[in-house]
């Protein structure tokens, strides 16, 4: 450990501003651009079904219509 | 090699291989990333020079190297679309895209955070900065592009030759410091015979470098598998995947 205690750590020798910045926005940038990849996964799946079950109703109301004639 | 990489063209094999690569690219990037990141603010000796604000190479640097070593793997995978017809190619260069911007962006912030402190300003017009903004909008270039088609696989091919173009950017970034004069300082570990790095600061960084580089495999393997997904809504697997998915959250 290059510090004496938690405070001088939290500190950074009179840069915490800088570091605590630089820190903070890199981890928090790679966790939005991850979250965001999963959620865009989770809803793609939903957009799939969706369209499937659309589907099947087109093809479920064409074939009724052709009895119906 | 090519009977071995052929079938991965195929999207559904390319989206098996991501879901087995991906846990292993996320349990690497957590761990490597947490032991450089501790050991580089905690226990590496301060800069006799900077004092702790060097810290903010940890960070810096891993992301800039990277964010040119992504644009070059989406150059790569441009080319081998275009050469070889692929559309799993492309999908995975659009993958790349994003993740290879935030890098950038990480390597600008933090350039900046940390020239605030040493320069005394958060931005000069210098030649590395300058280039490094440049890589961002070619990012930014190549996704706005590949968004602007409809028909994804004509926005593929412009987005790549888009991506091709731009990696005359790379070594003028990497250059950048030797060919003009600057206030951003040489290269740190590029020169392995003689590294201008002392070792006990060096090794966190490089395990730094290559949590990034596991991070951005991570992301890239789930942004491939939804590329895949959304081109390939209509074939069956997809559906098939669509269905085992929405009962999975039942």
């Amino acid at each position: 450990m290059q510090f004496e205690s938690f405070s001088d750590f939290i500190n950074m020798g009179g840069y915490a501003f800088y570091v605590w910045l630089s820190f903070g926005v890199t981890f928090l940038s790679m966790g939005i651009i991850a979250v965001q990849s999963y959620l865009k996964q989770s809803s793609l799946l939903k957009a799939v079904i969706v369209e499937q079950e659309r589907k099947a109703r087109i093809k479920k109301a064409r074939q009724e219509n052709t009895h119906a004639q | 090699m090519w009977k071995w990489l052929h079938p991965y063209a195929k999207t559904e094999r390319a989206y098996q291989l991501c879901l087995t690569l991906q846990p292993w690219f996320w349990a690497g990037a957590l761990l490597c990333l947490s032991i450089g990141t501790v050991w580089g603010l905690a226990f590496a000796p301060q800069d006799y020079q900077q004092g702790d604000s060097f810290r903010i190479i940890y960070i810096h640097v891993p992301s800039a190297i990277l964010s040119m070593g992504t644009y070059v793997a989406m150059a790569i995978a441009a080319l081998v679309g275009m050469v070889w017809q692929w559309r799993t190619a492309y999908m995975s260069m659009i993958a790349m895209a994003p993740i290879g911007a935030v890098m950038t962006f990480i390597a600008l912030f933090t350039g900046a955070a940390w020239g605030k402190p040493m320069w005394g300003a958060w931005w000069v017009w210098d030649a590395r900065l300058t280039s490094e903004l440049i890589l961002l909008f070619l990012y930014m270039g190549v996704i706005a592009l590949y968004g602007a088609f409809e028909d994804k696989q004509q926005a593929g091919k412009a987005a790549g030759v888009m991506a091709l173009v731009g990696v005359v950017n790379i070594p003028i970034i990497h250059y950048s410091v030797e060919w003009w004069n600057t206030l951003h300082q040489g290269a740190t570990i590029s020169k392995f015979d003689n590294p201008s790095i002392a070792p006990e600061m060096l090794w966190p960084l490089l395990i730094n470098l290559l949590g990034f580089a596991l991070f951005i495999g991570a992301v890239t393997t789930v942004r491939l598998r939804n590329e895949i997904v959304l081109r390939e809504l209509h074939r069956p697997w997809v559906q098939a995947l669509a269905q085992q998915h929405i009962e999975g959250k039942r």
